[in-house]
């Protein structure tokens, strides 16, 4: 459902993005992981149109992103930091996101329960904790219920049970065969969610392989020794 | 409206500054007719006023304002909006709240003391230059990240084009007086919308008949209808092309 195809990316002198090439299916929970500034973010914001690639291009659903927005419909983001204009209050930029997005499906407003916003609406977006700010972020993500969910660091700044909650949804609609696409440093949260590992390093995919690939491979039962194994492995040759 | 627009018009009007730019503009507008007793003379004074703080504050309150819209714009660029529908209305959401204060603050007491041509002219070309200086404040935020920078190049342009451009105007003149260049002299004007519009208001006053020789150039030019219209579609290329270019340029821009 997407495909990114000979994508690069540079920043000043940086190359952020060499060469990737990549190929998301429905129902698959994707992790992307690795080292700060490898380009996690600067490929997820490629994807959304938020960052305009050098060269090569991305499909969605067959279609090139760079001749249209429409695709962001079905697309739920929730950035790293989340940043909301200072002077709405939580009600009023969910109630300004639904009239832009004037989505005719039902809404999913299951989180926004689940993490009391509701009882928060008439709070400024300025005097909200770190913490706070990524559960309004989230909530936004998965309101309009798109196919495809991109997460940037979803977890970090939660609470325990505030986190405990995301995956708990996140688990879910990965079930009704959503694209997942996860960016996060925690990989022992990764463990029971996600489908396959994308490792980056300097704008380069070291790997990209299923979690049961993985196992095979380094007869470990956790993703985040296995990672370490081949990491280590890859550090020797 | 647009709905984006919606907020941003919403938004500004919430936001005092605005509020308190539109009620300068009323007891400066107001007070000077008062004090006049020919509504010509009202005129004149006020129309020095208002080409100097209209560009002003369009141009700072646009500036910073679309510094401090930098989370709406990253929020809108993730929904599914083309990107230079975000731009316009931006744009838009400012020129309709600028225009509003405008009208409100000098244009009611500028039609009520002079309901004739000219009264009409001059709100007109105070509308305009306030949406020229909204456009090029898109310019000069889109120029560079950095907000102190940003808001240093609006000064800087509202500096050179209000104070600046007149001064290196005279020096040219006393330079060249023994030349011909009264012509040029117009075609020179056309380089900064604050003197069109002045230039412009002044040529339909009474006093441009003390104006001598270059006067009398000029208010064959700019005292005729085709002058008149001519002013104005300049004054709307200084809109359009300084938003233009900054539109091409968020569209190509990484967030």
């Amino acid at each position: 459902m997407i495909e990114i195809n000979n994508l690069y990316k540079r920043f000043g002198r940086l190359q952020v993005l060499n060469d990737i090439n990549l190929s998301f299916k429905k129902g698959e929970c994707i992790a992307l992981i690795g080292p700060n500034g490898c380009g996690k973010t600067t490929l997820i914001k490629i994807i959304l149109g938020m960052v305009l690639p050098d060269k090569g291009e991305v499909l969605f659903d067959g279609h090139n992103i760079s001749r249209g927005y429409q695709y962001r419909e079905q697309i739920g983001y929730m950035p790293q930091i989340g940043r909301y204009p200072d002077n709405m209050s939580i009600g009023q930029i969910i109630a300004m996101m639904k009239e832009i997005r004037q989505s005719k499906l039902a809404l999913d407003e299951e989180l926004m329960h689940a993490f009391r916003l509701d009882e928060l609406s008439e709070k400024k977006m300025r005097t909200l904790s770190g913490g706070t700010t990524q559960k309004v972020s989230a909530v936004l993500a998965f309101l309009f219920n798109p196919d495809v969910l991109i997460l940037d660091e979803p977890t970090a700044g939660l609470d325990p049970l505030a986190s405990e909650i995301l995956k708990e949804k996140i688990i879910k609609e990965k079930e009704k065969g959503k694209i997942i696409l996860i960016t996060s440093h925690l990989l022992s949260e990764l463990d029971d969610l996600v489908t396959s590992i994308i490792f980056m390093q300097d704008g380069n995919i070291e790997f990209f392989k299923t979690v049961e690939e993985l196992v095979n491979e380094t007869k470990e039962v956790k993703i985040s020794k296995s990672i370490a194994q081949i990491l280590k492995k890859q550090h020797h040759e | 409206m647009n709905r984006i627009t919606k907020f941003v018009v919403i938004n500004i009007i919430r936001n005092r500054i605005v509020l308190i730019y539109t009620i300068l503009l009323a007891l400066l507008s107001w007070s000077v007719f008062s004090l006049e007793d020919n509504s010509s003379k009202g005129m004149l004074t006020l129309l020095n006023v208002i080409l100097l703080n209209v560009p002003l504050v369009s141009i700072m309150f646009s500036t910073i304002y679309i510094y401090n819209s930098s989370e709406f714009i990253e929020l809108l660029l993730s929904q599914p909006i083309q990107r230079w529908r975000i731009w316009l209305s931006l744009f838009s959401g400012l020129a309709i709240s600028l225009t509003i204060a405008f009208l409100v603050g000098a244009g009611i007491p500028i039609l009520v003391y002079s309901p004739d041509k000219l009264g009409f002219m001059m709100v007109s070309v105070g509308i305009l230059v306030s949406v020229v200086f909204v456009a090029i404040s898109m310019f000069a935020s889109i120029l560079t990240r950095d907000k102190a920078k940003g808001i240093g190049i609006s000064i800087m342009t509202w500096l050179f084009f209000a104070l600046l451009f007149d001064g290196i105007i005279l020096f040219l003149m006393f330079q060249f007086s023994d030349y011909p260049i009264e012509k040029l002299m117009v075609g020179v004007t056309a380089f900064n919308p604050i003197d069109l519009s002045r230039i412009l208001i002044l040529l339909h006053l009474d006093v441009s008949a003390m104006m001598g020789y270059t006067g009398a150039i000029f208010k064959d030019f700019f005292g005729t209808d085709l002058g008149l219209i001519l002013t104005f579609l300049l004054l709307i290329l200084w809109i359009a092309i300084p938003f233009w270019i900054s539109l091409i340029k968020f569209n190509r821009k990484d967030l």
